[in-house]
Parts: structure tokens; sequence; C-alpha cells
């Protein structure tokens, strides 16, 4: 499940979800928020230009890390970043993960695109198992006051 | 973006045939997705056009090609409205079950 091989390895997620970009903005940059639909996950950064950038297991191992390489709050965020947990994903280096949020009829699509430069990224395979998870999740906590599922 | 738009794209096993080959290799071009295929590519097109508008497939825009990927979004949030909190782990379970007996191995 990756991407032909001279083009890397790329997935892309959209979700429509009934928010106003402001609020899909609070939603992936606040660490309480993200906890309750990352599976206790969440970030740390302050999600300006440059800034390092974190994801914590709830326990408060750093899972990855890397940078923030481009915030135009509430239209689009990029960021560096990198496994640090395991040993044979973090050799593989950086990924690249944007989120581009677009109004759309009463709704925002979000579009999450993580690509790594190498065909066959076992990082963003891996991801790839957690992402339309963790997006069903943010997209009913966003339109209901709660997340769809609550990992144990 | 409905639900109803997710269940009538996924009705048409020719339609099933192309997520197959995105599951397979994701980010292909029209071409590519043609590309040994029993079906016109006027037909091919056809089909990507109601799988986009069920938001199970996405386009990117890369250079002058236009990459096509699945998105599995949609049919998560399907399983989510059915599946309870807590058997995931066993559906797994069963599903890898299924697939060793009847011979087609892990993912």
């Amino acid at each position: 499940m990756t991407s032909s091989s001279d083009k890397g390895s790329t997935y892309v997620y959209v979700t429509y979800i009934r928010t106003t970009p402001e609020r899909l903005w609070s939603a992936l940059t606040d660490p309480e928020q993200m906890k309750r639909y990352w599976f206790g996950m969440h970030c740390e950064s302050d999600w300006t230009t440059g800034s390092p950038w974190r994801l914590l297991f709830s326990d408060g191992r750093v899972a990855d890390a890397g940078q923030i390489v481009e915030a135009d709050p509430p239209r689009k965020l990029v960021i560096r970043w990198r496994n640090e947990f395991k040993p044979e994903l973090k050799d593989e280096g950086f990924s690249r993960c944007t989120m581009e949020l677009e109004p759309n009829q009463g709704a925002v699509k979000l579009t999450i695109t993580h690509q790594h430069d190498a065909p066959q990224s076992k990082l963003i395979s891996q991801v790839s198992g957690g992402w339309p998870q963790v997006l069903s999740n943010l997209k009913s906590l966003l339109e209901t006051g709660e997340p769809a599922l609550v990992r144990t | 973006m409905t639900d109803d738009a997710v269940f009538r794209a996924l009705a048409d096993p020719s339609r099933r045939a192309l997520l197959d080959r995105l599951f397979a290799t994701n980010g292909l071009t029209l071409g590519e997705l043609c590309a040994g295929l029993d079906m016109t590519r006027q037909a091919v097109t056809k089909h990507l056009a109601l799988l986009e508008e069920a938001n199970l497939v996405t386009c990117r825009r890369q250079g002058r090609e236009k990459l096509h990927f699945l998105n599995p979004v949609p049919i998560n949030q399907i399983a989510e409205r059915w599946i309870g909190k807590f058997e995931r782990p066993s559906l797994a379970a069963l599903s890898h079950l299924k697939r060793t007996l009847e011979g087609e191995g892990d993912d």
C-alpha cells in the first residue's frame, strides 16, 4: 500500500468536518483537545514556522519529533516529521506531513498528505494505519463533542 | 460525501477493482490505472468521478501529472458506526484467521 516507486511514498487523507477553520486549527494544535481524539497522544510545539515539534505518547515518551516547516493559521501546517522510538523507522529520516484546511459548503475540508522520499517508507506505512482512525475521531469530536473511539 | 454516496460507489465491482489497484499502489495516474484493465479509459474516468464524489479517491497534482490516491477515511467512519469500542482487536484477529485459512496469507 505504497505509492509508485519513482514518486516516493505518499498517502492522502481527506475528511469533511462540519466546523470552522479556526475551531479545526485549534483542535489540531491544542494538546488537551488532541488527547481526546489521538488516543491519548498529543503534540508539543508553539506552532510557528521553524519551531520544534514533538508527538508524545500518553506516558510522556517521545513518539515522533521534527520541526514546523510552515504554519499559516487557519489554513496550512507543514511538519518535518521523524520517528524517534523505533530505530528502523528513525533511520529512514524525515517525512513531511502537510495539513490543509479549506472552507467547503459550511464545512471544512481537511486534507492530510504524508510523504517520504523513500519509495517503500515503513514510517509512512505505519502512520497510514493510524490516520484514518485519528481523523474519524477528530471529525466526531468536533461535530458531536465526543470522539468516535476511545482506545483503552 | 454522504454514506449513501460511499455505498453507491462501492456497489460496483469495477470501482472496487480500481480501489484495489490504489490500495496495492497508491498515487497512480489515469494511464497507470487503466493499464492492463479490461475497461476503456472513458469508463475508468467515469468510475473515478464517482469515487471522487464519494471521497474515496482524492487527486493531487504533481508536476504535470494528476495522481489518484485511495482515501480510506469514509470507510473507516462507516466501520466505526457499527463496530463497538472493544470489538476491533477481536475482529482483526478473526479477519486474520479467515485470510490465513483461506490461503490469502497475511497482508
